[in-house]
């Protein structure tokens, strides 16, 4: 949270750096993994190892522009975090990956998401957004099972999706359990309701929930900050788990959650990318004097 | 000690000591006054309905509920009365729940907010006000001539359809707005459409509550007399409706829709505006039977309700 007495002095250090990074998006092009794919002649290494390419994303709620030019690439099979100060945009940038504003009258968004490897834009006006919402699963911020039994709030993708087969159900609904890691806390009682879970358990339900479609990215929208240290560590460690089976892209305001979970770490402040680079690097050495500022505790 | 400022005196223990007591007190009185206005709500009630049970004591009986109406005051029963009642009701809610209930769904889930949905959902709120006797005009208009439906039960259903379909938009619209954002987020996420949502997650968490408006819209319109007696109710009917079940197939009838028809509150309304004193005791007995069902059917919708509310605990 921004003290407002406070904010005054790191947004014009912010402003003061704007231009240094206005031609050349994100400083994420220094790390060897991750290339910048910027056009068609992008290289095969660049098209197996990004997911998805954020290119001048801009995002308006009405009048107000809540994204400003935001460009990063997300590296395939690895977590990215997105951290910064409340109200910096990061879950307004995640929520564009599902196309969730588009529940909200009055939204537009310009630039493009570029999905690997078929090259669709999720913000393009061409695809439907439900077919994103298929494809891109998403955890929230406080735990929301659905109040039905724990087999039917992982078996639901699955039905959207016309699986109506029970061998075909129990079986993926197991898998996407053993993949939340807690197939094991519920397996004699799929049957019960998914209420009756605590809520560390419930948030791994909904884990299970997205995993059970198989999602090309996983969203986490802050998918801690309504648990207690104990379930935490346990998502942080299903999160970690899920590197190389999912991209992963996830919200915290908690910093060491970052550092702990993530390959790569996006900072945001007021709508902007200001600066992007493996976590290591973030946390250890960044570039941008804003993000050491954040980092440390000077503010947000 | 002597740098401290000095505690002002709204801080000192004792003031706080008494300032509690004081407001304490005015605790209590609300308690009381609380009780003895609910008290009195509820005993009318109790003292009107005792009255009824009294008054007709001596009509009660199983002839009561199969008799016609009769010249003789002792012979006359209600039974064309409560089938009425019993067969516009069941048109009334065929009508009344499936509309209002897609009304609102469709104003809840569907429709864009603009000026339009807006005057939309002001004027369902105000039909609510609107009085019965101008649905029983519109109605006779409407139905009984224009459709030519006649003086039918089918006509008489529709018009308290009209006027309880308010009551069910706004019950429903409640229970389904009741249902958490967050859940239709999960549902949405998962890529599911607008329809899937609503059949899946909505509809089941605020079955409750759209039941519990159903039956509350529904009592409301079992006592109505006016629209009825407005689009032409009987009051002496010395024959039954044709029964919705035949011998032949298809075994089931719609002819009764078309049939003339009394209701309990024009049984009653006939029975006290006659001079022979004894028809009052008939009037007095169905009163008691009519606000009976209408008991019953709070009753269910409270049963309805809480039952729902503990099978879903957010």
């Amino acid at each position: 949270m921004i003290d407002t007495s406070t904010r005054a002095a790191p947004e014009s250090t912010l402003r003061n750096e704007e231009p240094a990074r206005s031609s050349q998006p994100a400083a994420g092009a220094a790390t060897p993994r991750v290339t910048i794919a910027v056009d068609d002649t992008r290289q095969a290494r660049a098209i197996t190892s990004v997911k998805a390419q954020v290119e001048n994303l801009n995002f308006y709620y009405g009048q107000n522009r809540a994204l400003k030019n935001l460009s990063i690439p997300i590296a395939d099979k690895q977590v990215t975090a997105l951290i910064g100060p409340s109200g910096c945009g990061k879950s307004t940038f995640l929520r564009c990956f599902n196309r969730m504003h588009d529940l909200q009258p009055d939204t537009r968004y310009e630039g493009s998401i570029t999905l690997h490897p078929d090259n669709i834009n999720l913000v393009g006006s061409g695809i439907d957004p439900i077919e994103v919402r298929m494809r891109i699963g998403m955890v929230f911020q406080k735990p929301n099972p659905f109040p039905k039994t724990i087999f039917e709030n992982v078996a639901y993708g699955l039905r959207l999706r016309g699986v109506r087969n029970r061998a075909t159900l129990a079986e993926e609904v197991e898998k996407a359990l053993r993949g939340a890691a807690l197939w094991d806390e519920v397996k004699d009682r799929l049957q019960d309701s998914a209420l009756a879970l605590s809520g560390g358990q419930m948030q791994r339900l909904c884990i299970a929930r997205a995993l059970a479609t198989t999602p090309e990215i996983l969203l986490f929208d802050e998918p801690t900050s309504a648990l207690d240290p104990i379930a935490t560590a346990k998502i942080e460690e299903l999160i970690s788990t899920l590197r190389d089976q999912v991209t992963v892209l996830i919200v915290t305001h908690n910093m060491q959650q970052a550092a702990r979970v993530s390959d790569y770490t996006a900072f945001m402040y007021l709508g902007e990318l200001i600066e992007f680079d493996e976590a290591a690097k973030i946390f250890t050495n960044p570039s941008k004097k804003a993000t050491e500022d954040y980092i440390t505790g000077r503010y947000g | 000690m002597a740098g401290l400022p000095t505690v002002p005196e709204y801080l000192n223990p004792d003031s706080i000591r008494t300032g509690l007591s004081r407001r304490k007190v005015l605790d209590q009185v609300f308690v009381i006054v609380g009780l003895v206005l609910m008290f009195a709500c509820l005993g009318i009630l109790a003292v009107l309905f005792m009255n009824l049970v009294l008054d007709g004591s001596e009509r009660f009986g199983w002839d009561f509920f199969t008799n016609f109406p009769s010249r003789r005051a002792e012979r006359a029963g209600i039974l064309g009365a409560w089938v009425g009642t019993s067969l516009i009701m069941l048109v009334t809610a065929f009508c009344a729940v499936p509309v209002g209930v897609a009304a609102a769904i469709y104003l809840e889930e569907y429709a864009p907010k603009n000026w339009f949905t807006a005057i939309i959902e002001i004027n369902v709120t105000n039909l609510a006000g609107v009085p019965s006797i101008v649905y029983g005009l519109l109605a006779l208009g409407l139905f009984v001539y224009q459709f030519g439906l006649g003086q039918s039960i089918a006509a008489a259903g529709l018009t308290l359809a009209l006027l309880i379909l308010p009551i069910v938009i706004v019950a429903t619209r409640e229970s389904i707005r009741a249902v958490p954002k967050s859940i239709r987020e999960a549902a949405y996420g998962l890529g599911a459409t607008r329809w899937e949502v609503t059949k899946d997650h909505v509809l089941p968490y605020s079955t409750g509550g759209i039941l519990t408006g159903m039956i509350l819209g529904l009592s409301r319109a079992i006592g109505e007399t006016a629209p009825i007696i407005t689009i032409g109710a009987l009051s002496f009917i010395a024959f039954l409706p044709s029964s919705p079940i035949t011998s032949e197939f298809p075994f089931i009838s719609f002819a009764w829709l078309k049939d003339p028809f009394t209701a309990m509150p024009i049984q009653m309304f006939n029975w006290v505006s006659r001079p022979d004193q004894a028809f009052q005791a008939n009037a007095a007995a169905a009163g008691a039977i009519l606000l009976g069902m209408t008991l019953l059917m709070n009753a269910v919708a409270i049963w309805i309700r809480y039952r729902f509310r503990k099978k879903i605990n957010w």
